[in-house]
């Protein structure tokens, strides 16, 4: 267990951004009574009852007891907040992509050579998360977009209201494309929706084939799953067919990229997408599904 | 490990609760964990015990119930458990879309005393 992690103290979280807190206008209280609704995205968002009902508990000693039926959404906090940001990102007709992997699988790398590629064809910021310096914020500034570093100091994973922060100090205007580089680590951040359209998740041909049977809740929240590295297949010993089949076991529905942001291979189907996803985005209306 | 975090979140929501139904002391709190939420309930327990000493939890029991993945079929019209947690249908191998639970993560009822 890393007691490291620090995630017990996420009312005050060590973020370094801007210090004020998230006033949350537009919060409302969701009172739906004995249902549960499901996103595309992020958690199941089971809704609380208004009023938790009681009753005496049963059993030996019990009298003195009673039972609260809650049924609370642990998350409830940082899902409504994650829905705040769709809807903020909707009405701007902005597309914006979760990208996530173990450390090292080359998010950044693809990410910058993504932002040259698009060029003017789509006008990309990027947000990108770690635990400590901002060595891919300047990596990723060298292609010319503007980048928000979040360093979540000793937490694991991105929150919606640490992605709702850094957006504030982003120039949206002709913005097409928003990117979050999360922090590399392929388990914490599946369980946070940030508000993301399209989450991404890198899978490097040096990670091995059965990733996605080793982090299932990751791969099966992928609408894109991406694998990375593809110069590096032969030295590495790369079963593509093992791989495919262990995604496709996991994410059915993804859409399965395969690339190399060193050699260039397979990048202008990746872009494509991306051109396409922002088309549906932008032609979207902002209060339909 | 985002465990310690979450169980943080519950805490807060079941001492709230036990405030608003007046109960001094919490003696057990259960909660619903999908197969596919993320979250390692053996790391909830620690961090459970790790957090409650000194509040009105101390002692508690923490029960958790693990959810199963349960998929839909579209094309044979049934819902299937998913034990390996692939998300094709064990009869006809289509892929679902369509998780029908398996990603909870619900602080879903708690003892407290009777007031």
């Amino acid at each position: 267990m890393c007691e490291d992690c620090g995630c017990g103290l996420s009312a005050g979280i060590p973020v370094t951004l801007s210090a004020h807190s998230h006033s949350a206008p537009g919060e409302h209280e969701h009172g739906h009574r004995g249902h549960e609704h499901g996103h595309e995205h992020g958690h199941d968002h089971s809704h609380t009852h208004d009023h938790p009902h009681s009753h005496p508990s049963s059993g030996p000693g019990s009298e003195e007891r009673q039972t609260l039926e809650l049924r609370h959404a642990i998350l409830e906090k940082n899902d409504l907040l994650a829905e705040r940001n769709r809807g903020f990102f909707r009405a701007r007709g902005l597309l914006v992509i979760n990208v996530l992997s173990s450390p090292g699988s080359g998010k950044t790398t693809l990410i910058g050579e993504t932002i040259r590629r698009l060029g003017k064809r789509l006008k990309t910021a990027v947000i990108v998360g770690d635990l400590a310096t901002d060595n891919d914020a300047r990596r990723l500034r060298e292609s010319g977009a503007p980048v928000i570093q979040i360093t979540t100091g000793t937490i694991c994973h991105l929150e919606a209201d640490m992605v709702a922060r850094a957006v504030k100090q982003l120039d949206l205007t002709g913005l097409g494309l928003l990117v979050i580089e999360n922090v590399g680590n392929l388990v914490c951040p599946a369980s946070f929706d940030l508000g993301e359209d399209l989450r991404v998740v890198l899978l490097s041909v040096t990670d091995g084939e059965d990733k996605p049977l080793k982090y299932p809740p990751m791969f099966h929240l992928a609408n894109a799953v991406v694998i990375s590295k593809l110069d590096l297949a032969g030295p590495c010993d790369f079963h593509r067919a093992a791989a495919t089949a262990n995604i496709r076991h996991i994410a059915p529905r993804a859409r399965l990229f395969e690339l190399s942001s060193k050699t260039g291979a397979g990048l202008d189907d990746w872009c494509d997408y991306l051109v396409k996803e922002h088309e549906a985005v932008k032609h979207r209306d902002p209060l339909g599904a | 490990m985002h465990e310690f975090s979450i169980m943080q979140s519950a805490l807060n929501q079941a001492m709230r609760e036990a405030r608003l139904a007046g109960a001094a002391r919490v003696h057990q709190i259960r909660l619903r964990i999908g197969v596919l939420s993320g979250v390692v309930p053996d790391a909830l327990q620690f961090a459970f015990e790790a957090l409650t000493p000194g509040t009105s939890a101390e002692g508690a029991v923490l029960a958790i119930e693990e959810v199963p993945a349960r998929f839909w079929c579209a094309a044979c019209r049934k819902e299937f458990v998913s034990a390996n947690l692939y998300a094709e249908c064990p009869d006809c191998g289509a892929p679902s879309g369509e998780l029908r639970a398996g990603r909870e993560m619900e602080l879903s009822s708690m003892e407290v005393d009777h007031v």
